[in-house]
């Protein structure tokens, strides 16, 4: 089985778009959504829920007024800053600011915090037209979204080794933090989306450090090359110099749009383009 | 105090910082001198791209607490174990094992609390760095840049955002894309947030989610569309249908896609973009007027 991660470091370079129009041509594929912070692939690829499951989030901690002496202890503690005193003098916890270490509750003298889990997190196996797809839905502002990108992965693994399928084709988030990391590790190569911005290239090459820490082989594509062929050309020495393959030039186009606003993958929406032929190129050099 | 704008998006490369620097721009030419850029993207920042004759002024390493067990003094008691809500600490008592996964640890203080045995110590460790730039107008750029590798992006940006004098008439906060910690993180204590969509399937989706996580944390805020013309009506229906506020648009055009690219947004703005600019920072004043002297929206 092999695992292939897509990622970009920057956002909005057509990690999505690029990762549905290599489901619609891989085969034996299956497909995960490991962007789960602001997850598009189902816009695309229409899935049919056939699994939901919750995933326990954070600890949503609360001070019950009526027992609590205001000792302060807690609000000593607390490093992050998320014990404030109410208009009317009472503490309280800010839960966008709580991390939930639940330290102030196991030291609060009157007992007067509790915690329960936000269960307000779900993530699906659902059928689409290219395979089966593994997906989640997030509550805004849910601190737990790395550890929710490992609990999916490991589904989509379960059912590739389950139905004997060849690959896994996961769609990652931007940026190279914590959901980043988690969708990386593990994972048997990464294709790199970039485009010709000068923000592109410099998140590229802190997205190739984060990489190399893994050793996991890397390929590039540039997507709308054509906005700036200079700074393509750049982009093109950049990957030279660290022996990383340049699998395509995508070139920029408006159809990519037109096709998710009828809800398809661009090789289903223009199967005879120029960029249908890369898509399936790109596919028969890193499957 | 300053009154603090912080500029998100669900979807990554809608043109946050696009953004960001053009109202940092604008505002510090046409309003007030006393503003401050804050690239709170520590994963990717890149507001400083746009500013070439930027000149950097200030380096600042930003550590992290991280528990260390003195194996001679622990009793193995798994005490801290337990305390640990983030799974970080292993201890096997038969092995004479204990030990701080630092990947996992959020430098809560717990486990220093829990040990009666005065066998944890905590040990500094980066995970970053805090840079300020000045510029030829406004107070400058500080910019938060997390180390690769690193996990804690969250205290990056508390971090960076405490290091701000609040002897800034206006700051501006420019988030990284997504709905969780990170971007709460920095609309935290913004006294409004400016939501930047593109008129796409992909647009309208995070936009919502980007509503929800705003409705819930009770923010004031206002949405922009950039590249306005490049895909449908879907965002203008649902900004009508829930009544929000559509602070402006900005076209799209190939040719300022292009000054991006190159780092150039700021040379020879054209009248069109300097034009939508004016009618945003007008809605803007509307709304700082509003506010002033309410603190609802303070936490």
């Amino acid at each position: 089985m092999k695992e292939i991660t897509i990622l970009s470091g920057k956002g909005g370079t057509g990690k999505t778009s690029i990762t549905a129009a290599l489901a619609s041509v891989a085969e034996h594929a299956v497909l995960c959504d490991s962007d789960v912070d602001a997850a598009d692939l189902h816009l695309l690829l229409h899935p049919q829920k056939k699994e939901e499951y919750t995933f326990s989030g954070g600890w949503i901690v609360q001070i019950d007024q009526a027992k609590c002496s205001l000792c302060k202890t807690c609000l000593e503690l607390c490093r992050y800053g998320a014990i404030h005193y109410s208009r009317d003098g009472q503490l309280e916890i800010n839960p966008f600011q709580c991390e939930g270490c639940r330290l102030c509750e196991k030291k609060c003298p009157a007992n007067a915090i509790t915690s329960i889990r936000n269960n307000n997190n779900y993530w699906y196996v659902s059928e689409t037209r290219f395979g089966i797809m593994v997906h989640a839905k997030m509550s805004p502002g849910e601190e737990n979204s790395g550890k929710l990108v490992s609990r999916i992965r490991i589904r989509a693994r379960e059912i590739a080794t389950d139905d004997n399928l060849q690959y896994i084709i996961n769609d990652g988030p931007p940026g190279i933090g914590c959901t980043a990391i988690s969708s990386l590790t593990g994972s048997h190569a990464v294709l790199m989306v970039t485009e010709p911005t000068k923000s592109g290239l410099h998140n590229l090459k802190r997205l190739v450090e984060l990489i190399a820490g893994f050793s996991i082989p890397a390929y590039a594509v540039i997507n709308k090359y054509d906005i700036d062929l200079e700074l393509s050309s750049e982009i093109e020495s950049y990957l030279k110099d660290n022996t990383i393959p340049l699998l395509e030039k995508i070139p920029f186009t408006p159809d990519v749009i037109k096709a998710m606003i009828e809800g398809k993958t661009i090789t289903e929406y223009k199967p005879d383009s120029e960029i249908t032929k890369c898509i399936k190129k790109i596919w028969e050099m890193i499957k | 105090m300053p009154f603090k704008i912080a500029i998100a998006s669900g979807k990554g490369g809608t043109g946050k910082t696009t953004f960001a620097v053009n109202l940092y721009w604008f505002l510090a030419n046409k309003y007030s001198s006393s503003i401050k850029l804050v690239d709170c993207d520590v994963e990717e920042p890149n507001d400083i791209i746009f500013f070439p004759e930027a000149e950097i002024k200030e380096e600042k390493v930003v550590f992290q607490d991280i528990p260390e067990i003195v194996l001679k003094q622990c009793t193995f008691c798994r005490k801290c174990a337990e305390y640990c809500e983030f799974n970080a600490i292993v201890v096997i008592p038969p092995a004479r094992f204990a030990e701080v996964n630092k990947s996992l640890c959020h430098s809560c203080g717990a486990c220093l609390e829990a040990c009666n045995d005065n066998a944890i110590k905590e040990k500094k460790e980066p995970i970053g760095s805090i840079n300020y730039y000045r510029i030829n107008r406004g107070n400058g750029i500080k910019e938060g840049i997390l180390k690769i590798g690193s996990v804690m992006q969250t205290m990056m940006i508390r971090e960076l955002k405490k290091s701000v004098s609040s002897n800034n008439e206006i700051i501006i906060f420019d988030a990284p894309p997504g709905t969780s910690c990170p971007v709460v993180e920095t609309v935290a204590d913004a006294d409004y947030v400016i939501l930047v969509t593109e008129p796409t399937p992909f647009g309208l989706y995070d936009l919502q989610l980007s509503v929800d996580l705003l409705n819930d944390m009770k923010k004031p805020f206002g949405v922009i569309i950039n590249k306005a013309g490049m895909g449908d009506d879907q965002v203008y229906n649902y900004l009508k249908e829930e009544g929000l506020t559509l602070l402006g648009e900005i076209p799209f055009s190939r040719e300022y896609a292009v000054k991006y690219a190159k780092g150039e947004l700021l040379n020879d703005i054209p009248d069109i973009i300097d034009e939508n600019f004016r009618i945003i920072a007008g809605e803007l004043e509307n709304r700082l007027i509003q506010y002033e002297g309410n603190n609802y929206f303070k936490w």
